[in-house]
């Protein structure tokens, strides 16, 4: 964002202290998807726990980042690209709450399954973990530039994290279906795989936003509010 | 219908003496909207509304090329009467300026200099048509042989404008009517815009671009004498086109 400084100083902080909450909070997050996939993979309930307890963290930051642009909606009645700026973070700030949560289920999850013998090896499962880890990075990041093309990538890359998803699901169902002593565990990585999946949405709810705030055009749900 | 074009300005320049005040402006004005005209002190905004109705003929060493049309009529024609081209579009400017006479007078007055009715049975109709039109007649009804000096700057404004409704104009120019006025009564200038353009065209002028925002239908915004955009004012305030524009609006000057 190679952008002009606003002329006034308390607004033009206000601004860039609400957009390093937000990249606060999007690391964290991150590190939490990270960690929590590191403990299923790595077998380390430790880190499991770790990940739950970090959430009480994220929240807090969903709050002060609200209430930051409540302060600036009231007192500053932002327009044009200030304004789409407050409506991204408060909609990518939801996206990011609920990522910290799906972590926090995933650590769930794989606290359950490493006290059991491991059903098979993990193969595609740790793939799709770093693909979805990938696009929520990338979808921050594209917030941080405010790089529209980035987003682009994110919104087309999501489509890969879904059919990983069918990918897994189908192959754990053949597992359930060998024999139904699997079920339990096989249920727990489908479950893990879904909450991956959703990661992938929400990143790509990012990016949508995201191309609302550099270009002001809508592309959510197939709409184009074109500008002309 | 809703969409018909009222005024028409191509390719305006406006010189004052050997400064160039105004370059190439093109602006299509509409039948009903209200259309808000915002920039920085000094960028032609003021200018560009006082051509509309020819306001700046007077002013020694101006000059004006380019055209400016009235229901396809031009205005800056040598046929052109302009005292009947300023009874249709009519001027309310910043700071209120009721004469010192009484509120009934105030109305009257350009509807006998325009000499448009002397019977006063339907002159007292006019008046209590256009008070109640400027969301005035309750406050007044009972004091109309009173001073208008007498009455708050709130009221002395919305008498001013009733006393531009009172020749029937066609088209209202607004130079920053709510600029000199508390809240309430900026408010209350902002609902009678609202309920006005029903019947009428207005263009205003505003340093205030909240409300510029609130108050109009489309938003031009000046700078250094060019229009540099035009468009609806909801697509202005969310997402305008041009970088200065942007600039402006969010408050990142220069």
């Amino acid at each position: 964002m190679s952008e002009r400084e606003h002329t006034s100083k308390q607004f033009e902080q206000q601004l860039r202290t609400l957009k390093d909450k937000l990249l606060l909070m999007g690391h964290h997050a991150e590190k939490m998807i990270s960690d929590s996939i590191g403990a299923l993979v790595e077998r380390r309930p430790s880190l499991a726990e770790e990940v739950i307890k970090s959430d009480d963290a994220l929240d807090q930051l969903e709050l002060e980042i609200d209430n930051l642009c409540y302060q600036i909606l009231a007192l500053e009645q932002p327009v044009a690209r200030d304004l789409r700026f407050i409506a991204t973070a408060l909609k990518i700030v939801r996206d990011i709450e609920r990522i910290g949560d799906i972590a926090v289920n995933i650590a769930e999850r794989a606290a359950e399954l490493i006290q059991e013998p491991e059903l098979k090896r993990l193969i595609d499962l740790p793939i799709m973990a770093e693909s979805a880890q990938r696009i929520l990075k990338e979808s921050l990041d594209a917030f941080v530039n405010s790089d529209a093309e980035l987003a682009e990538k994110v919104i087309r890359d999501d489509r890969f994290i879904d059919d990983c998803y069918e990918h897994i699901f189908r192959e754990l169902l053949t597992y359930m279906m060998e024999d139904t002593k699997y079920i339990s565990r096989a249920l727990k990585v489908i479950f893990i795989a879904k909450h991956l999946e959703r990661v992938g949405d929400h990143s790509s709810n990012i990016a949508e936003m995201v191309i609302f705030l550099v270009r002001g055009q809508d592309i959510r749900h197939g709409t184009r509010l074109d500008r002309g | 219908m809703r969409d018909a074009v009222k005024m028409e300005v191509s390719e305006m320049d406006f010189y004052y003496g050997n400064h160039k005040a105004l370059h190439g402006v093109n602006m299509k004005i509409r039948e009903n909207f209200v259309t808000a005209l915002i920039g920085p002190s000094g960028c032609g905004k003021s200018t560009f509304l006082r051509s509309l109705n020819r306001m700046n003929d007077l002013i020694p060493g101006a000059r004006f090329e380019g055209r400016v049309q009235l229901d396809g009529e031009d205005v800056y024609a040598s046929a052109m009467d302009v005292i009947q081209l300023r009874r249709r579009v009519g001027m309310i400017f910043q700071r209120s300026n009721p004469f010192p006479m009484s509120i009934y007078e105030n109305v009257a007055y350009g509807v006998r200099v325009n000499a448009l009715t002397r019977d006063r049975v339907k002159l007292d109709e006019i008046i209590e048509r256009t008070l109640r039109a400027a969301a005035l007649w309750d406050e007044v009804k009972d004091r109309l042989a009173k001073s208008a000096m007498g009455l708050s700057g709130g009221q002395q404004q919305r008498l001013c404008i009733a006393r531009a409704l009172a020749v029937e104009p066609e088209v209202l120019l607004m130079d920053e009517p709510a600029s000199a006025l508390d809240p309430i009564s900026t408010a209350k200038i902002e609902e009678l815009i609202y309920d006005l353009k029903q019947n009428y065209t207005i263009v205003i002028v505003t340093h205030n671009m909240q409300q510029a925002a609130r108050v109009s239908d489309e938003s031009g915004f000046f700078l250094n004498g060019r229009l540099v955009e035009f468009s609806e004012t909801r697509k202005l305030f969310t997402a305008p086109k041009n970088r200065e524009t942007e600039d402006y609006i969010t408050g990142r000057f220069g």
